[in-house]
């Protein structure tokens, strides 16, 4: 088990293509460390450099107190959970498993004792003499995780590794990782484009954008205080509504810019910050029409076009409200609620 | 109507019976001319059913041969045949699977070169470049030795091709996981690499030895030693070698034993043979 | 050309892995070619004495030469003739064996063999089923007042070594068409049948536009065949003759290097086969959709 500390790092691809731009971070020994964002953002290239696969080509990396920027994967003491599990076709799960530990000498006994003990900590005992042809989805992804843990390395690196899982599958497997990783303790970075993912999994997430870290933060912490426009869109679902100061008119609304700090041009609300009716304090109005009342069970989601500039504004309720589709209906948000951002600077403001 | 009529079903097995039956006949005939003495063949037309003379015939041909006509025991031209076939199959196999791993698994100066001089060979079929390398042969000491007969026949581009278009569709993270693993290019080649090709490698087992059984030419050229004569070729040596009529008896026994070892590698290995047909060529 | 995106890294053993085919290559390929290509221009006088640079005299040579513009003639009807023959053959069996269900894999099996059947053992089975003294089909064609004796007869001996040819390349063809066939959406078949196109209109509209890819490629591959592959078929039957009429190209070559002994046009021949195969390998590589990509 080790800490990882990546300094300055970035790569930059023949051609001039940064994939990944001056990247500080400090991963402390123990720590789940979610890497998230949208396709393209570098996030499995970071993995991918930390794990030894692409090469670094700016800044450095320490596993522990040794600079492995220049070492083989197989000498930085890592081991990987691949997107499609990259299991050995032809080799059985027992093999698959053994091969890592073969390669490195260890003596067959110890192989042994290992193989069985990771086989039985993911229940797969009874495959161990299958190929991972005669494997369903799920029992792959376990192999696949067993062949990470088998070696008992000072750091897990997962890309995506539920992605290829159906829904039910991918929620169980979501808590069997997390209860895996706080029982054995070992530093760990997931990479991951799903939001709900990187919520539930992380000690602490890391939001990716075009190559830079836009925030790093609990999960919690990110949620309730994203630091930039990007973050605030990317994380919650669904997703902030975002207004324009602009298109908010009347004295109402007049009045409620007077409390947000300056520079403010965006205001965000999550869908579920904004009220049936007004609260006491300074407060956002939005005048809207109800395009769709969309019930999915204990809450609810209002789809409502704003009659200022008609763009779409996301409410989630609970039980049913009080509209019918095609009404008139006004919406109210307390000043305090509301995450005030600049458009120029992409930043929050207060 | 899209699903079969009868009639038409009918037509279609006449057309193919009668068609198996051109196909099979050439042979069929070689079967039962084997089986009659000689002496049916200096009057009237060849027989249609079998004679009672084949192990008299089979053995002549495989134990003593024609030292008349300069031709050895059959037995020691199908061993011929066997090894050189072998050594040609392995031999192509082993420097194909070597190239392709090195072109697809290594970036390095003059790889390019290196696939266009392979792509070469497409172009330089042994008829085209007859006398010289003949001649290149001959100053190496290689005629009249299996060496001779095998290695200057080895280089394949087919084979490397095939090769590392099959390497090519191996996820990329097979070989991640194995370098992770700890596996350097030899332990990768060696446990990942070959036992994953290993369906390719048998395809190409059954095209490249009928491909070397049947050399002829090649043996033609560089063997004067009649114990390095190869069946396929040692055939023709039967048919022309003497000044009479060939002895028809013994000439389709051999034709049989010739034919026999490739017939039944695709017999038992269609499907394999099937796999290595359409992969190679398309 | 790609490689995978990650590769490994080493000084020396991509050069080692390679050196095998490379050496065996340049040795026993590219330089005997260009040697051919050196000594086509080269002239040696009847005793082997002097050797003088004659330019492409050689070709020009060739190409005034009767018995060679003959042997190009030879070489065309025997590839036209060949492919057609073995591709027509080949379709119809594949088109009937297609229609099977249960017999499909019977009829396949029975038809593929002769693949692994030599050129020149093929060649050898016909010459004595054409046998003109004890040969059943001339015993046969006799009935119909057809004189067979392919030693005197040049259409006829021409006639036996495409049939031979043919025969054997039969496999091939038909177990690409078989493909070709099977690769063909039922859909389009039942969406042309309700449009009203009957059995044999759906064929020829449908069926066979969607062969033409593989037709293409079978057409080169079987001129390559017959031009390339059938020096056993002529070496072993008719040996060129009677009288030229089957003398193609390759067989001419062997003859005027190894027996004719004259190496100035031997090679010259070679040059003008090395420039054929350029050729038919770009078509096949051009204008074929190739798995190949470079």
């Amino acid at each position: 088990m080790a800490s990882i500390k990546i300094n300055n790092l970035g790569k930059v691809y023949a051609g001039d293509v940064r994939a990944v731009e001056d990247i500080n971070l400090d991963i402390a020994d123990g720590e789940f460390i979610v890497l998230v964002g949208p396709s393209g953002c570098g996030k499995s290239t970071l993995l991918r450099m930390i794990a030894g696969l692409e090469t670094i080509t700016e800044g450095d990396l320490f596993i522990g107190d040794k600079r492995v920027n220049g070492l083989e994967p197989a000498e930085r003491d890592i081991a990987m959970v691949f997107q499609n599990y990259a299991l050995y076709p032809h080799m059985t799960v027992y093999n698959n498993l053994a091969y890592g530990l073969k390669n490195r000498g260890f003596p067959k006994d110890e192989i042994e004792k290992r193989v069985q003990e990771t086989a039985k900590m993911l229940e797969i005992e009874q495959f161990l003499d299958r190929k991972p042809r005669a494997l369903s989805g799920g029992q792959r992804q376990r192999v696949a995780m067993g062949r990470a843990l088998v070696r008992e390395p000072a750091a897990f690196l997962l890309d995506e590794p539920l992605s290829n899982l159906d829904a039910k599958l991918r929620v169980q497997m979501r808590l069997e990782i997390k209860q895996l990783q706080r029982r054995l303790k070992t530093t760990s970075l997931y990479v991951t484009h799903d939001q709900l993912e990187a919520m539930t999994l992380g000690d602490r997430l890391v939001v990716l954008n075009q190559g830079n870290i836009e925030q790093v933060g609990s999960p919690i912490d990110v949620y309730n205080r994203p630091e930039s426009l990007f973050v605030a869109e990317f994380i919650g679902s669904p997703s902030m509504n975002l207004f324009s100061q602009a298109d908010l008119d009347g004295p109402t609304n007049e009045n409620a810019a007077k409390h947000l700090p300056e520079g403010t041009d965006i205001l965000g609300l999550r869908p579920d910050q904004l009220l049936f009716e007004a609260p006491d304090t300074p407060h956002i109005r939005l005048d809207c029409k109800v395009a769709l009342y969309e019930p999915a069970g204990a809450e609810s989601h209002l789809y409502l076009i704003l009659n200022s500039n008609g763009q779409h504004v996301t409410m989630r309720v609970h039980g049913e409200p009080p509209v019918h589709e095609g009404g008139d209906i006004s919406i109210y948000a307390p000043v305090s609620a509301v995450h005030p951002f600049n458009s120029t600077s992409g930043r929050r403001t207060d | 109507m899209v699903e079969n009529n009868r009639w038409g079903n009918i037509l279609a097995h006449t057309i193919l019976i009668f068609g198996v039956a051109l196909v099979v006949f050439p042979v069929y005939v070689a079967i039962i001319a084997s089986t009659h003495p000689s002496g049916t063949f200096l009057r009237g037309t060849i027989p249609l059913l079998p004679g009672g003379e084949a192990w008299e015939n089979y053995k002549t041909v495989m134990f003593e041969g024609r030292s008349r006509a300069g031709t050895p025991p059959i037995s020691l031209m199908l061993w011929n045949s066997f090894v050189m076939a072998m050594a040609i199959t392995i031999g192509k196999l082993s420097i194909s699977l070597l190239s392709a791993f090195a072109i697809v698994y290594f970036r390095f100066p003059f790889r390019l070169f290196f696939f266009w001089i392979i792509f070469l060979t497409l172009m330089l079929p042994v008829e085209v470049r007859i006398v010289p390398t003949f001649q290149v042969v001959a100053d190496l000491g290689m005629l009249n030795s299996f060496a001779g007969l095998s290695i200057p026949l080895i280089a394949s581009a087919t084979a490397t091709f095939l090769f590392r278009q099959f390497f090519m569709t191996i996820p990329e993270e097979m070989l991640e996981a194995s370098r992770v693993d700890g596996a350097g290019p030899f332990k990768f080649f060696k446990d990942i690499l070959l036992p994953l090709s290993i369906t390719n490698i048998a395809a190409l087992f059954v095209i490249m030895f009928i491909y070397g059984w049947n050399q002829y030419l090649w043996p033609l050229l560089i063997t004067t030693d009649p114990n390095y004569y190869t069946i396929v070729m040692g055939i023709q040596r039967m048919v022309t070698g003497g000044d009479s009529e060939p002895l028809w008896h013994l000439v389709m026994a051999t034709v049989v034993l010739a034919a026999l070892p490739p017939v039944l590698v695709i017999l038992f290995m269609q499907r394999l043979f099937v796999k290595g047909l359409t992969e190679t060529e398309k | 050309m790609q490689t995978k995106k990650m590769t490994f890294n080493h000084r020396w053993l991509p050069y080692l892995l390679l050196a095998p085919q490379v050496i065996i290559t340049i040795i026993f390929f590219i330089w005997p070619a260009s040697q051919a290509l050196y000594q086509s221009l080269l002239r040696q006088d009847a005793f082997g004495f002097r050797t003088t640079f004659v330019w492409f005299d050689n070709f020009q040579r060739l190409f005034v030469d009767d018995l060679y513009v003959n042997s190009l003639k030879v070489t065309l009807i025997f590839a036209v003739g060949t492919t057609l023959l073995s591709m027509s053959v080949a379709l119809l069996f594949a088109v009937m064996v297609n229609k099977m269900i249960r017999s499909r894999d019977a009829y396949t099996t029975f038809l593929v063999w002769p693949y692994a059947v030599a050129p020149a053992i093929a060649g050898v089975l016909w010459w004595f089923i054409f046998n003109p003294s004890i040969g059943i089909l001339p015993y046969a064609l006799d009935m119909f007042g057809i004189n067979w004796n392919h030693r005197s007869n040049g259409d006829q001996a021409m006639l036996l070594v495409i049939i031979a040819a043919a025969w054997k390349q039969i496999s091939y063809n038909f177990l690409f068409f078989l493909a070709g066939l099977q690769s063909v959406p039922h859909s389009l078949i039942e969406a042309a049948a309700i449009d009203g196109a009957g059995r044999v209109k759906r064929f020829w509209t449908i069926v066979f536009p969607l062969l033409s890819p593989i037709t293409f490629f079978l057409m080169v591959v079987n001129v390559v065949y017959a031009m390339f592959d059938t020096f056993g078929v002529i070496h072993a039957t008719t040996e060129g003759g009677p009288a030229q009429a089957t003398n193609i190209l390759v067989y001419k070559v062997y003859r005027d290097g190894f027996v004719g002994m004259n190496l100035g046009s031997s090679a010259a021949q070679s040059v003008i086969l090395m420039a054929i195969v350029v050729v038919l390998t770009v078509i096949q590589f051009r204008f074929i959709e190739r798995r190949v990509n470079y």
